[in-house]
């Protein structure tokens, strides 16, 4: 048992330096916050960090979350690395065990090649176990396989209150206030998932372009049930007719069948190591209006119009941005925000008034990634929802961007949706509560393994998730 | 905790009642600030401001009694003020000044002790318990307001002048002490501002007012200027005036 951590050894701050802190910022690069960084060597030193805070606390696998969620500052961040270990696949029912430390990319490549890919993939293999449970990861695959947490038998969560063993059965309410609770109930220590049985790691794309929104969502609204995988990429700077014009692109894993013999060879490869990287944040502005529109024309133009069962390596189905490390240097020194929302079916309205609204402010904002989700899962801060999501990626700079981003924040929640809590860097706070309609019920499950509200990020100290307790039980 | 846009969710106002103070926490309640902690002498004046702000939008704008011309109290009424935002502080404010008279204040040791008290001691004190505060918090930033009074002390208003001059310097080390611990601090040089403290005055070249001064704060949240010169023309004309030699500033008018 290792012993607890000190102040001193964690490097008390200075008189007003950063003595011994780190600065952490989300993937979007846009807030960075001072704070004592401990990377435990393992579970008996994780839960002597957590289990005598002095400050508040929270866990950051790979720091992909684009937004406030994996830092806190002036306290402690936890981070998950040595959380590793990835066991043999049970033969009969895929179910692998893995630490919460470990990334889909290293998962992928121990299981791939024995025919096991992951049951759901965002658009990066960059993210923890840890991660994927806490923000309830979602993929291409949604409409069909819902998110994560679906796919977890059961995990080991460290918490201020001592370490538990928490399954759907055991104990749902902690089970689905981890789910998308962004670490806000505990650091997942180690989970049991289910793997999804391939044949090859080579996708059966078929991609159709549309000059128009409509055409795109009619496609997505009639056909993405005949598909596992199915996503759009939609340009939100074209105005008038060509509004929303959009790329949508539809997929199955290839069976070994419909691999030609010149790729028999490659039928179970892992996924290469990125490229490209980028060495150092690049000058303001070189992603512009002027750059980006360019780069969505040369996207769109370059599409097929009808292409189908073309055979694609499965990373650059999925994971297109893993080729370069440290993408999003390319944002400059201010950093980006990515922002999505989802709204239910019937909305479908709501998302093109965002898209119109987007354009008419003439904010440069890079493809956007819209897709079909399938019922949402118990989870209270759990993100997807039956319905339309929307994902933008906007530089920030633009004197318009936050007004605007605010309105569709307006929008979103009159329309009964909600925004994607992994990404946020700057929702009013008090649109949390109506997007969230179950914040008080992920608030009480919380308090039962924190009652001391010691587990706190940037996100939930700026969206004031859990003040209500952490202020009640000051008053005691 | 400021958003990913650096627009503030909490504020202190060192100087509650302060015009500049307000047109500035007025600027803020309209977009995302929603706790407002004032802390100030005039409890009147604050609680007419506290009901405006939370006409405005605030949920919150607990009153601190301050006094700055008790230097004791100086930390003590930061960490009051702490307290009463109940949670993390963005951004702090330090907007207590005394203009003082200068013809009557400058024969009168005691006035002579107010104001500088008032305009320098106290403020600095503050600072100093603001930015342990800040830095245990791991981020925010702290503006505080100085004068082009301070820059070059002129004959006309010396008292006051020399106790800017204090205060500017002692922020601009403070500043520079912060480096490194995401606590940001930036001073604000406003000329002349047609303001309460200034009512019956003859406006200065460059004059400016409250709300002029408060945009240039808000754009201040999203810079990395030390300092900050309102009107930003200032800046150049003060690049000059610091260096005229003192026959010549002697007999610059005002």
């Amino acid at each position: 048992m290792a012993e607890p951590l000190a102040p001193e050894e964690t490097g008390a701050p200075g008189p007003f330096g950063s003595g011994g802190r780190t600065l952490l910022a989300g993937w979007g690069r846009t807030s960075p916050s001072y704070a004592t960084v401990v990377e435990p060597d393992g579970v008996d030193a994780l839960e002597a960090a957590l289990g005598a805070p002095t400050t508040n606390v929270i866990a950051r696998g790979l720091g992909r979350s684009y937004g406030d969620a994996a830092q806190c500052a002036g306290g402690l961040v936890i981070e998950t690395a040595a959380l590793a270990g990835i066991s043999d696949v049970e033969a009969e029912t895929g179910l692998v065990t893995v630490g919460g430390g470990v990334s889909l990319d290293d998962l992928i490549a121990s299981t791939l090649p024995h025919g096991w890919f992951v049951p759901v993939t965002p658009g990066t293999r960059q993210v923890s176990i840890g991660g994927a449970l806490a923000a309830d990861i979602h993929g291409k695959n949604h409409h069909r396989d819902s998110s994560f947490a679906t796919h977890v038998r059961r995990f080991s969560l460290a918490t201020p209150t001592g370490t538990v063993e928490v399954s759907p059965a055991s104990d749902p309410e902690l089970f689905w206030a981890t789910a998308g609770g962004m670490g806000l109930t505990g650091v997942v220590t180690e989970a049991t998932l289910s793997l999804l049985p391939v044949e090859t790691s080579w996708m059966s794309v078929d991609t159709e372009r549309f000059d128009d929104l409509d055409g795109v969502m009619a496609a997505m609204e009639s056909g993405d049930d005949g598909y596992r995988y199915s996503v759009a990429w939609v340009d939100c700077m074209t105005r008038g007719a060509r509004l929303g014009r959009g790329v949508l692109t539809r997929g199955e894993h290839a069976t070994a069948k419909e691999l030609p013999a010149a790729k028999a060879g490659s039928a179970l490869t892992a996924p290469g190591s990125p490229r490209l990287k980028i060495p150092r944040p690049a000058p303001p502005g070189l992603l512009n209006r002027a750059s980006i529109a360019a780069f969505n024309e040369a996207w769109f133009r370059r599409a097929p119009r009808h292409r189908m069962g073309e055979l694609h390596p499965l990373a650059s189905f999925f994971h297109p941005l893993d080729g370069v490390s440290d993408w999003n240097l390319l944002y400059g020194p201010r950093g980006f925000v990515q922002y999505q929302f989802a709204v239910a079916a019937s909305e479908s309205e709501t998302v093109r008034r965002a898209i119109e609204a987007l354009s008419a402010a003439r904010v440069p904002s890079f493809l956007a990634v819209l897709k079909r989700f399938g019922p949402g899962d118990p989870g209270p801060l759990s993100f997807p929802m039956a319905g339309w999501t929307l994902a933008l990626d906007l530089p920030v700079g633009p004197s318009a961007l936050p007004g605007v981003l605010d309105h569709l924040d307006e929008m979103v929640a009159a329309a009964g949706g909600r925004v994607y809590l992994a990404k946020d860097a700057r929702l009013r706070p008090e649109l949390l509560g109506a997007m969230y309609p179950r914040l008080g019920e992920f608030e009480a499950t919380a308090a039962r393994v924190d009652p001391d509200g010691v587990l706190a990020s940037d996100l939930s100290r700026r969206l004031g998730i859990g003040a209500a307790t952490n202020h009640a039980k000051e008053h005691v | 905790m400021n958003d990913a846009f650096g627009k503030p969710q909490s504020l202190i106002l060192l100087g509650g009642t302060s015009d500049i103070a307000l047109a500035f926490a007025e600027r803020l309640v309209a977009d995302r600030c929603r706790t407002v902690v004032l802390a100030g002498r005039d409890r009147t004046g604050m609680e007419a401001a506290a009901r405006h702000l939370l006409a405005d939008g605030a949920t919150s704008v607990p009153i601190v009694d301050a006094d700055a011309t008790d230097v004791a109290s100086a930390a003590q009424v930061v960490d009051d003020a702490f307290k009463a935002a109940e949670g993390d502080v963005d951004v702090l404010v330090v907007a207590v000044g005394l203009l003082g008279h200068q013809s009557a204040d400058e024969r009168d040791p005691g006035r002579v002790a107010e104001v500088t008290t008032v305009n320098y001691t106290w403020p600095a004190a503050t600072l100093a318990r603001a930015a342990e505060r800040f830095a245990e918090q791991g981020h925010g930033r702290i503006l505080v307001l100085s004068s082009v009074a301070g820059v070059r002390v002129r004959r006309a208003n010396y008292v006051y002048g020399a106790s800017k001059a204090g205060l500017d310097g002692y922020a601009l080390g403070l500043s520079e002490a912060l480096r490194g611990s995401g606590v940001a601090l930036q001073v604000i040089r406003p000329g002349f501002v047609h303001s309460k403290m200034t009512e019956g005055l003859d406006a200065a070249p460059f004059a400016t007012t409250p709300d002029v001064v408060a945009d240039a704060m808000v754009g201040a949240l999203t810079s990395n200027a030390q300092v900050v010169w309102v009107p930003g023309a200032l800046r150049f004309v003060f690049g000059v005036l610091r260096n005229v030699p003192q026959a010549a500033w002697r007999r610059l008018p005002g």
